[in-house]
């Protein structure tokens, strides 16, 4: 190594042993306290609900998976996913209304979003039930006295159907905003590169800017689901036979309140168990090429590959 | 000029109270090479991005390939603006090359480049896929093919984009200063597949800052200042002997 004038550095030593870090951790004391504590309160909130006597047990064990409780959970299920699913794809169009360049399209969602995101649930649902009151008969054709194409009773409105009809419109109008935001973060380069290619508008937004919205439209999605779920017992208002209107009508009659509202919560907290696994998986499913964890299994990959196969400056 | 690919008259493009592009002519021939070069601000980007209408232009006509572009000219000789359906079709003689890439991030590289002829042109999947390989192998990413881009360095991404270009078979390419974003040591690598590129005879039209390309692999050179172009000729007397100031001083800056 030839003298330097200016001072003492050394550099490409080759002679220095390797040296393992095997470094130590400082003890994290406040962890191991505050897990000990939280295990403590845990257990024991768990050992006076077990053991109060004012808590039956035997009455939520009687009736968790009876013939009538598991009629409101099939409905329940039956609500949440089919107003959800309609949901998303009123809130899917609405949101493509709302970013058109079409201004009439632009009014007509945004008066959608704000009237349905402005009146209650609760309302909503009470006139699509009462829906026969004010037009008894339901008619389709050319409006201010023209013909008809087809009419039908307004009897059809079942709370079913008027539970169906509130939530999936009211959901409609927040998935919108939902969707709406998730395709606003997918830059703009995205759309220019499709346009450049001569790609049709549909392609651009079903091949290029949704799926890559959707890491920004599913963990909201994720919130509203589970939400829907519990959301959905407002049907009860309706006589819509879900769950909590079921609860409702046995403990109306057995007085048996704790044990009855501690029976639908078990079946909602799994409800939104399964909804939140299901998320995971989709979140995963959507996270492709941005993913952390495929780039480092890639790289190491690519490190793997034999060196004659690399080619000089393509690695970094 | 019956082979023109590009013929341009009058362009002019403002945004806001800025005109950036002031009366743009331009004739660019079938298999040349135009390098745009010029201080930033200048309106090559904008000139390149109406090329394609990107950016709409405010006046003036733009034909490509003997086509006015973004309008039909109708009896009565008014414009009538095209319809999304007819500006594609269009654009899909145009390939772009974005300065930061662009590529579609959740799909592979071969995804990328399969992805034209594929849902656009509407080819089988299989020969779209068939010729994404070709023309990844091409471009030296045989090997790369799986891979998404953000597992990629700018410079294979950019070679990535300059593929999916090709892969729509256009007859101009558009190049938005392809090396600008890249660092040092691998603009080399994409200006090696442009070169390549250039000397199958496509007809490229270059935004750059790289003289030594400019010299090198342009038939033209086009030196832009203020929305105007202030000097355009071979790159010998453009580069080697401007005959105005600002080239001079220009070139001077960027050595």
């Amino acid at each position: 190594m030839p003298a330097s004038s200016a001072g003492t550095s050394q550099v490409g030593d080759k002679q220095a042993p390797e040296l393992p870090l095997n470094a130590r951790r400082p003890p994290a004391w406040g962890r191991w306290i505050g897990g000990t504590a939280a295990g403590i309160f845990g257990v024991w909130v768990l050992y006076i609900l077990v053991v109060t006597p004012n808590i039956h047990w035997d009455v939520v064990a009687a009736y968790i998976a009876s013939g009538p409780i598991l009629e409101g959970l099939w409905i329940t299920i039956a609500l949440s996913v089919i107003s959800m699913a309609a949901g998303t794809v009123i809130g899917l169009v609405v949101a493509i209304m709302q970013l058109s360049q079409n201004p009439v399209l632009r009014i007509v969602a945004g008066g959608f979003s704000w009237f349905f995101r402005g009146t209650p649930l609760l309302v909503q649902l009470l006139f699509w039930f009462n829906l026969g009151v004010i037009f008894p008969r339901l008619e389709f054709g050319i409006p201010f006295g023209g013909p008809k194409l087809f009419g039908v009773e307004a009897s059809i409105i079942t709370p079913f159907i008027a539970g169906l009809l509130g939530l999936a419109i009211n959901e409609g109008a927040y998935m919108s905003q939902i969707i709406r935001a998730g395709i606003l973060s997918v830059d703009n380069g995205q759309r220019e590169a499709a346009e450049a290619m001569g790609m049709s508008r549909a392609g651009i937004m079903g091949r290029i800017i949704l799926p890559q919205a959707m890491r920004f439209i599913l963990p909201p999605t994720g919130n509203q689901f589970i939400s829907m779920l519990k959301t959905s017992s407002l049907v009860s208002i309706i006589a819509g036979s879900d769950l909590m209107t079921v609860v409702q009508r046995i403990y109306l009659g057995n007085f048996e309140v704790i044990s009855m509202l501690i029976v639908a919560s078990i079946w909602y907290l799994i409800l939104t168990s399964v909804a939140t696994v299901g998320q995971h998986f989709l979140e995963k499913k959507y996270s492709k090429g941005f993913d952390g964890r495929t780039s480092v299994r890639s790289k190491v990959l690519s490190n793997l590959a034999p060196i004659s196969r690399r080619k000089p400056g393509f690695d970094d | 000029m019956t082979d023109a690919v590009v013929r341009a008259r009058s362009i002019r493009k403002s945004f806001g109270d800025n005109e950036i592009l002031k009366g743009i002519n331009l004739d660019i021939s079938t298999g040349d090479v135009v390098c745009v070069i010029g201080p930033s601000g200048s309106g090559k980007t904008t000139l390149l991005r109406c090329l394609n209408r990107l950016e709409a232009i405010d006046s003036g006509r733009i034909w490509i390939d003997g086509e006015l572009l973004g309008y039909v000219e109708q009896a009565d000789g008014r414009l009538l603006e095209r319809r999304y359906e007819d500006l594609r079709r269009q654009r899909q003689n145009i390939g772009m090359v974005f300065q930061r890439f662009n590529l579609f991030p959740h799909l592979t590289a071969l995804e990328n480049v399969a992805e034209g002829p594929w849902k656009i042109k509407g080819q089988s999947r299989a020969s779209a896929v068939a010729s994404a390989e070709d023309l990844l192998s091409s471009v030296g990413l045989g090997d790369r093919m799986n891979f998404y881009p953000a597992q990629l360095s700018g410079g294979q991404q950019q070679r990535v984009a300059i593929a999916r270009a090709l892969a729509m078979e256009p007859k101009l390419m558009l190049f938005d200063e392809p090396t600008s974003a890249l660092d040092p040591e691998l603009v080399g690598e994409v200006l090696a597949v442009m070169k390549d590129l250039a000397s199958t005879g496509m007809t490229m039209v270059v935004v750059t800052h790289e003289m030594s390309f400019a010299r090198e692999v342009a038939d033209h050179v086009i030196f832009m200042a203020d929305g105007a172009i202030v000097e355009a000729g071979s790159p010998e007397q453009v580069l080697g002997n401007p005959q105005h100031r600002r080239t001079a001083d220009f070139l001077a800056r960027v050595g």
